[in-house]
Formats: C-alpha cells, sequence, structure tokens
C-alpha cells in the first residue's frame, strides 16, 4: 500500500458539506473557499445563514425574532401594550405552563412524548383541594403531589421501556388513568380555603417601579434555571440528547439510556405534579375537567420553542420562548377585545405550522 | 511477537442462535496482550456478531469467556468498557446532532465541580484529533462531516480510553490509504503499549501489514488461528471461502482487453460546467453509454458531491446536465431514476436500506417507486427477482423475508445494490459500492458492473481503493480540492501514478507513463490557483 505520508505539501483534509464545520463558533469565523475571498459583510452574511439553517440554532433564533415581532406589533397598536408589567404577566399567567414544557422539552429531546400532563395538573389540582379540604397541611400536601407525580412518570417510563411500549399509547393510558383519579376524587370543583394557599395566590412580589411578579413565576424560573444546567452541563443531560440523536448508538457508545429514557419521564411526571400545585395557586380550586388539552399547548410550546419533535435538537430556554409566544397571542386577542378566545386557538395552530414548515425549509437549505 | 504465557481474552465454544441462523457454533478465539490480532471471513461469517458477544451485546447461548484469567459476562458495551475493553463497532455509530468533541468524550467527560468542564473537554478532544492528524474543529457538528471523518472519530473516542483491549470492527471500509497509515501508527504505538487490538478488515492488504495472528471463521463456525507471517494469502483465502479464488485474475485481463467502442457509444450524459458552491466546482464530464469511469480524490476532494450532482440527491447551481443530447434539470432523486440514472449511496445504513423492511422489499423499493405505487409488482415478479439478485450476489442467508437490518454489513450492501440494478439504469452511480464486502462477493461485483457495461450501461464508480478503480474504468478523472483536475484514458495508468496526481498534480512527479496518458494536464495547471479551464475531452481523449 502506497504511503502518502511522505508526499510534498500534502493537502489538508477539507471536511464535507462546506462551511459547516465552522458553524458554533459564531459569524466571521468561515472560512470556506467561496466566503475567504469576499467582504466582511458577506462573510458575516453566510455566517448568519449557516446559524439559520443550522438545525440547533436555526428554530430558536427565529422564534425569538417572532416574538420580539409580535411583541413590537402589539405595541405599536395598542396604547399601554409596550409595558414591562404586560411582559412580566405572561410570565405570571403562564408559569405553570413554563414549568410544564420544560418537563415536555426533557421527553421530547429523547424523541419520546408526554400525552399525561394536562391529566396529571388537573389530578394534583384535585388531590391539593381534597386534602386540603380534610385539614392536611399545605407542607405535607405538595410534597406528596410531587412524590405521587414522579411515580407516576417512573411507571410510565418502565412501561415504555421495559415493555417497549410507545410513549404515545403509555402516556395516553396514563391519561386516561389520571383524568380518571379525578372523577374518583370528586365529581365537582372543590375550592381551597387554605391559608397558605390563599396568600400565594395572592402574593404580589415588588420588584420596584409599579413592576411586580408572584411567587409562582419565582418557581418557575428556578425550574427553568435547573432544566438549563441538567441539560447543558450534566451527563445525564448530555445523555438525554444522546438518546435522541440515535438510541442505538447510544447504547453501543456505551450511555447509560435505559436509566435516562425512564429519568425523563420521571421529571416530566415532577414537572406536571409542580405545575399542577402552581395552577392550583392560580384557581384556588380542583375540578376534574380542567386542564383539558393542556398537554398539547405543551408540545406546541416545546415545538415552536425550535426542539425538534425527532428528538436530539433543542433548548429548555427554546420551550420558555414558545411558551412566551403563545402568551403574547392571548394577549394581543384580550387587548383587541372584540375577538373571542377562541381566535387563540387558530393563531396558535396557524403559527404552529407556519412554523413547522419554516423549521423544514431552513434545515433543507442545508442539503 | 508476543508473549505466549496468558491470553487477555479467551472465548471457548461461542455459540449464538438467532432465529434461523446460527451465527456462532462453538467458535474459540483468543487475544494476547501486545498483539494485532485479525478476526477473518466472508461476509456474515459471525465476525462482528462474536465481537457483539465479548462485549455484550447480545447474550451467549453456549460457551464462557475470560477476560484476565476471571469469567465474565457483560450486560452491555457499558459494563464491557468499564472492564477495559474499548470497541469501535462495524458501521458508524455516533451522534450526528451532538459535536465532534462530545462524540468523542460522552460518558467520561471531564468534570469541574459536579457539571461538566466545556473548555477541557474541547481541549483533549482537539489533541486527540491531532493525534489522528485530523485537522477539524471539535465544536463543529458530527452529522456535517462524511463517513470517513466520523470513522476517524469513531476511532479517536476508542482510543481515548486506557483499554486493555481494543476492538475495531472494519475501521477501515471508507477511509484512503492516508488515513490507514495514520491509523496503523496509533495502532503500532498501542501496540507497543501492550493492548490487544483486534482488527476486522477486508483488506488483505492492510491485514498483512498489521496483523501478527488471525483468526478464520467460515459459516459461524471456526476454521482455525494463525501465525499471519506462517499462513500465504492464497491459503488465507482458500480458508475463508472454503475454495479457491480465481475470478479476480480473469477480471483483470477482461477489463484491460474491454475498449469501448467509439463510433456507435453516444454519450449517454454530458455534464458541462455542473458544480455546486461548497461542494464541487463546475466541472465537465461526458459519460458514453458502456462506460465506465472511475472518480478518483482524496478524501473531501468533491467526488460524493459531483456524484450526487449526477443522482439529482443534490441541486446543481451552476452549468447543465444533458441526457442523450437534451438539457435536463435534475431536482429530486426521483427525477433522475426516471431517467434511469440510480444513485447508490456510500452511506447505506441512512441513505441506502431501510432496516426494517425485508429482503425482498429492499430489493423491489426503487423499482416499485419508479412505477408508481398504484400498480404494485406482482408477487411473484418480485420473487424472481429477489431470487435472481440473491443468487447473482451471493446474500446470505438467502432468506428474502429476513429484516435487512439482521444482516451482516457486507450482505446490506448487496441489498443495496440489487435494488438499483433491478431498476436496470443507463446510468449506475456507485458511491464506494464495495465497502466492507469480502474479496470473493467483491470480485462477483465487479463482473457483474463489467457486463453490465458491455451490454450499454454506463458507470461512475467511486472508490477510495484505487486499485479497485484502475481495475474496473475506462476512463479516471481526478478531483483535488473540489475540482477536476484530470480526465485519463486507463491506458497503463498505475496506481502510484494516479496517487501522485491526486496528491498534488504535478505531472512531472515521476512517471514517464503518466506524462503520456494524462490528456488533460494542460487544462489543469500544476499551481491550480487559476480557475479550471474547460476540459476539452473529446479530440484528445480518445487517442
Ligand atoms: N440481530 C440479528 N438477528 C438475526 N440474524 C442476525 C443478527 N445479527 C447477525 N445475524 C446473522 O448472523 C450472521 C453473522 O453476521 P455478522 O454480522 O457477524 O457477519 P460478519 O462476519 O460481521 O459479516 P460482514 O463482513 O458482512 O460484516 C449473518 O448471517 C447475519 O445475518
Ligand atoms: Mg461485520
Amino acid at each position: 500500500m502506497t504511503n502518502l505520508l511522505d508526499a510534498p505539501e500534502r493537502p489538508k483534509r477539507p471536511s464535507r458539506g462546506g462551511g459547516a464545520a465552522d458553524r458554533g463558533i459564531g459569524p466571521g469565523s468561515g472560512n470556506r473557499p467561496d466566503a475567504a475571498g469576499g467582504s466582511r459583510v458577506a462573510r458575516i452574511g453566510s455566517g448568519i445563514r449557516s446559524l439559520l439553517t443550522s438545525p440547533k440554532y436555526g428554530p430558536v433564533i427565529v422564534t425569538a425574532v417572532l416574538f420580539v415581532a409580535v411583541f413590537v406589533i402589539g405595541g405599536v397598536r395598542y396604547r399601554g401594550f409596550f409595558s414591562g408589567q404586560v411582559f412580566l404577566n405572561l410570565l405570571v399567567d403562564n408559569s405553570y405552563l413554563i414549568v410544564l414544557a420544560v418537563g415536555m422539552t426533557f421527553v421530547i429531546l429523547t424523541g419520546g412524548i408526554d400525552l399525561s400532563v394536562g391529566a396529571v395538573v388537573a389530578l394534583s389540582g384535585m388531590i391539593a383541594a381534597s386534602l386540603l379540604q380534610t385539614g392536611w397541611s399545605p407542607a405535607v400536601v405538595i410534597p406528596l403531589i410531587l412524590v405521587l407525580t414522579s411515580v407516576l412518570g417512573l411507571l410510565v417510563g418502565l412501561m415504555i421501556h421495559v415493555f417497549k411500549v410507545q410513549p404515545f399509547i403509555a402516556t395516553l393510558a396514563a391519561m386516561f388513568l389520571a383524568r380518571g383519579l379525578c372523577y374518583v376524587i370528586s365529581q365537582n370543583s372543590i375550592s381551597i380555603t387554605d391559608p397558605t394557599f390563599v396568600q400565594l395566590a395572592i402574593a404580589r412580589i415588588p420588584l420596584g417601579g409599579n413592576l411586580s411578579i408572584t411567587p409562582s413565576v419565582i418557581i418557575a424560573v428556578a425550574v427553568v434555571a435547573v432544566a438549563v444546567w441538567v441539560l447543558h452541563a450534566t451527563r445525564f443531560g448530555r445523555t438525554v440528547y444522546a438518546i435522541g440523536g440515535g438510541e442505538q448508538s447510544g447504547l453501543l457508545m456505551g450511555l447509560p439510556v435505559a436509566r435516562t429514557k425512564v429519568l425523563v419521564y420521571v421529571i416530566s411526571g415532577f414537572c406536571s405534579g409542580l405545575a399542577g400545585v402552581l395552577f392550583t395557586f392560580y384557581t384556588l380550586s380542583g375540578y376534574p375537567l380542567t386542564a383539558v388539552g393542556t398537554e398539547l399547548d405543551a408540545i406546541a410550546a416545546v415545538v415552536i420553542g425550535g426542539t425538534l419533535l425527532t428528538g436530539g435538537y433543542g433548548f429548555v430556554l427554546g420551550s420558555v420562548l414558545g411558551v412566551l409566544v403563545l402568551g403574547v397571542i392571548q394577549t394581543i386577542i384580550t387587548f383587541e377585545g372584540t375577538l373571542s378566545s377562541w381566535w387563540t386557538k387558530i393563531f396558535i395552530g396557524a403559527l404552529l405550522l407556519v412554523f413547522i414548515i419554516l423549521q423544514k425549509v431552513l434545515t433543507a437549505r442545508r442539503r | 511477537m508476543t508473549d505466549p504465557a496468558a491470553p487477555v481474552v479467551e472465548m471457548r465454544g461461542i455459540s449464538i442462535e438467532f432465529p434461523g441462523v446460527k451465527a456462532l457454533d462453538g467458535v474459540d478465539f483468543r487475544m494476547f496482550p501486545g498483539e494485532v490480532h485479525s478476526l477473518m471471513g466472508e461476509n456474515g461469517a459471525g465476525k462482528s456478531t462474536l465481537i457483539k458477544a465479548l462485549t455484550g451485546v447480545y447474550g451467549i447461548d453456549g460457551g464462557t469467556i475470560s477476560l484476565e484469567g476471571t469469567h465474565v459476562a457483560f450486560g452491555g458495551p457499558a459494563q464491557a468498557q468499564a472492564a477495559g475493553i474499548s470497541t469501535v463497532y462495524q458501521e458508524v455509530n455516533l451522534l450526528p446532532n451532538l459535536s465532534v468533541a462530545e462524540n468523542i468524550m460522552l460518558g467520561r467527560e471531564p468534570r469541574r465541580f459536579g457539571a461538566i468542564d466545556w473548555r477541557a473537554m474541547r481541549r483533549r478532544s482537539a489533541a486527540l484529533l491531532q493525534g489522528l492528524n485530523l485537522d477539524i474543529d471539535p465544536g463543529s457538528l458530527l452529522g456535517d462531516h462524511s463517513l470517513a471523518v466520523q470513522q476517524l472519530i469513531a476511532i479517536a473516542r476508542a482510543i481515548d480510553v486506557n483499554a486493555k483491549v481494543l476492538i475495531l470492527d472494519e475501521p477501515t471500509s471508507s477511509l484512503d490509504s492516508d488515513e490507514v497509515a495514520e491509523l496503523f501508527r496509533v495502532i503500532r504505538s498501542l501496540k507497543e503499549q501492550g493492548v490487544a487490538i483486534l482488527f476486522v478488515s477486508h483488506f488483505l492488504d492492510q491485514v498483512y501489514e498489521i496483523c501478527d495472528r488471525l483468526t478464520v471463521l467460515r459459516n459461524g463456525k471456526l476454521v482455525g488461528e494463525y501465525l499471519v507471517e506462517e499462513l500465504l494469502r492464497i491459503d488465507l483465502v482458500q480458508k475463508m471461502i472454503g475454495k479457491e479464488l480465481t475470478a479476480l485474475d480473469d477480471l483483470e485481463q477482461r477489463a484491460r482487453s474491454v475498449v469501448v467502442d467509439e463510433s456507435d457509444a453516444a454519450t449517454f450524459v454530458h455534464a458541462s460546467k455542473l458544480g455546486r458552491r461548497g461542494g464541487i466546482q463546475p466541472a465537465d464530464l461526458p459519460i458514453a453509454a458502456g462506460e465506465v469511469v472511475g472518480l478518483a480524490g482524496l478524501l473531501g476532494s468533491g467526488r460524493t458531491e459531483f456524484a450526487r450532482l449526477l443522482g439529482g440527491i443534490d441541486r446543481a447551481d451552476t452549468g447543465e446536465l444533458a441526457i442523450l443530447g437534451r438539457v435536463t434539470r435534475l431536482r429530486t432523486p426521483r427525477q433522475a431514476i426516471s431517467h434511469r440514472i440510480a444513485f447508490s449511496s456510500e452511506n447505506r445504513r441512512d441513505e441506502g436500506i431501510v432496516g426494517d423492511l425485508t429482503v425482498r422489499d429492499n430489493i423491489v423499493l426503487a423499482l416499485q417507486a419508479d412505477r408508481g405505487w398504484f400498480r404494485p409488482i406482482p408477487k411473484k415478479r418480485q420473487d424472481e427477482l429477489t431470487q435472481s439478485y440473491i443468487q447473482a450476489l451471493n446474500i446470505r442467508p438467502a432468506n428474502p423475508d429476513a429484516l435487512v437490518r439482521n444482516l451482516s454489513g457486507g450482505n446490506q450492501q448487496k441489498v443495496l445494490l440489487a435494488r438499483w440494478l433491478a431498476i436496470a439504469p443507463r446510468l449506475l452511480i456507485l458511491d464506494e459500492p464495495t465497502r466492507g464486502i469480502d474479496i470473493g462477493a467483491k470480485a462477483e461485483i465487479q463482473k457483474l458492473v463489467f457486463t453490465l457495461a458491455e451490454n450499454g450501461m454506463s458507470v461512475l464508480f467511486i472508490s477510495a481503493e484505487l486499485e479497485e478503480v484502475l481495475r474496473l474504468s475506462h476512463r479516471v478523472v481526478v478531483l483535488r480540492d473540489r475540482r477536476v483536475v484530470a480526465d485519463l484514458e486507463n491506458d497503463g495508468l498505475t496506481v502510484d501514478a494516479l496517487l501522485a496526481l491526486i496528491a498534488d498534480g504535478s505531472v512531472e512527479a515521476d512517471d514517464t507513463l503518466l506524462a503520456a496518458s494524462v490528456v488533460a494536464s494542460d487544462a489543469a495547471p500544476p499551481a491550480a490557483s487559476a480557475p479550471l479551464a474547460p476540459t476539452d475531452h473529446a479530440p484528445g481523449g480518445r487517442a
């Protein structure tokens, strides 16, 4: 076999798919031959182009731009829209959805799905309301809910992993189970009068300058922060991405695929329980029919936030952006005044469609 | 040589049975520290299965495994890794959505205060890549790199751990000779440190260059263990296939003697100034009916990119393609297929076979797609087709209902080839068609390509193995740095001459033979800075 090592000036081995290698380290570093001679503008242009068409960052950037655009449009059209409190209210009104979306992001990153989250929100509301009614202390009730919903997630995860049930089916079963349990607890709405819950529901934390948030927002922000850290900086988090990229490969690479796959549903269960608690802070009642279809809102937020439904690509912060986009549309419709709230659903539907097409077009550009 | 004292790995009487196939039948296998051991055998002999048995991917139905004298039974690759067995499985098993650095370090990332230390990770993986002389950004996405680069990254991952045993299942199937040399350098230094290395390859040259000892399997049974220096190649081949092989020599004779009769050989496709930004600079390429054109070039020279344009996989942004004299735009592979142009990808797992379908379904797939799904191919015809290709290409197991994902790597490649042959293409583009195929089957496939070309099919042939390119092609087109630098009649061309041209294009490199046969040398100035002047192919080319 001939050895090329001694050949003079052996050409450097370029990577295939021109300019691909410089993605991820920002614009301006492109060293592909066709950009080398161009001006700086052209180089930054191609950097932006490659960032936009990257399956990793492209969709998130588009969502961020979209959010800002919708917010600006709202600010131009309506008086009083362009205020800090309107933005903060997005967080206040959607803190439970943010928590749900965080759990859902973990699941979808592995290529799975969790349809049970809406029903679990309702279930934890029912448990809270009924136990508080019989005089249990919130200090016991809240941890109990979180444990129960995590265990439910664990069961779902085991079903998926051990019996190889499709996540869609397994979580659908969990959804019916949770919704059914709501009715077992009570057919009717139970209101919450526990002083701690009432306090938490009406409490406002001032941020100065007439701005304020609720305790729920702080909890949601904390959940997001922890999730970002876990996904970015722990082996568990990276394994979540690995499973989405290729479960079989992950297994052959010696990663703890089984454990991670089950844990992801535990996390989603935990987040649903927590979201249920935040939701009761918001409504101060438990009702078996609440949060119907909320799982779909959470999935929509995650997808709009740029997470690929097939797994492997996406960020928690993207999902937060997704929730905010949904929230801002709702706000606009409220400001419009004459539109019925059903328009929210129609807009979200249209947006989802546009967004998925956009993702497809952008990532197809790379080929 | 090796210390004959104690084997580090010892497998005894290993049996594994899959439904309908006895993949391993009482196989003994051992490896000593500080030796490079090769596992040899035809496609489907059981090499990969033995490796998976050792590393706990498959449970064994019978036999014992011991590592350094103690019995082990690994529950999975993670446990095998922890015990000091580092493995690169056949096919690239990495994660396209993560960065190169992560793919190398995943599962053992350097950490600070419980968090992954990304800077240290990048630094360490950059050093590892450097060790393989691979000049890529560790932060880039794995999926953006070619299969060969990915293969090297998988190797980098495996050698990063301080393993006692390093297993490489067909690590060189996509590599060029200089990458192979790089890998061998690394293997030698590991061997010096006392690591036992298992090296599987269908390239006899490579086996004879690097290995000390080899074990031959045939049909899941052990044939024997031999010292490489005591076994002649011809005997090795005979032990592998159980009979003598003469086909290859025949072919050589035939290839040289067949000359395309240019008077009635109409040009089937003619690419003029066909190019794509970032892929390949505008280039001309006529291919006559019945002509076999080889594309030669280093990794990343643009050979695959060029082929993808002709196959309608990627769209060209400059130039045009004429099919039988009519200018045609190929936007999708489907359009290409309707013009009877077939493209067989080098990446058989992701762009080729459909693992969850049967052998039969995979073979009729393209034909059915071309007919349209409302005109199903009659079952009887499907069976005939499948049977004929199973026989012609010797696909094993010869079971049309087997799931393709359960076939051995080489047999999957044969199924992929059969799919494209089934549409009776007029131009067949083969990107590394013999990757992972054993020498017997390789000869069969080469023979088939030849017979088809004699019957008027054009072939565009890409292979990292230059001997193979030269053996099959009437004409060789050389690419470098994403442009065509020469278009040569294959008439007295040698591998060395081709290599010199590929490496730096300096025609006066050494060969006088070469100087005579370079037809387009004046169109490709050695400096290679000016854009390539149009290659005036027709007049001089056939001289
Ligand atoms: N998961 C499986 N299910 C069923 N059969 C299998 C499975 N894995 C392998 N086989 C069969 O076992 C036999 C040995 O396959 P193996 O992959 O070990 O071959 P190999 O020697 O590595 O061949 P190659 O050179 O083509 O890679 C083949 O007949 C194959 O079809
Ligand atoms: Mg194999």
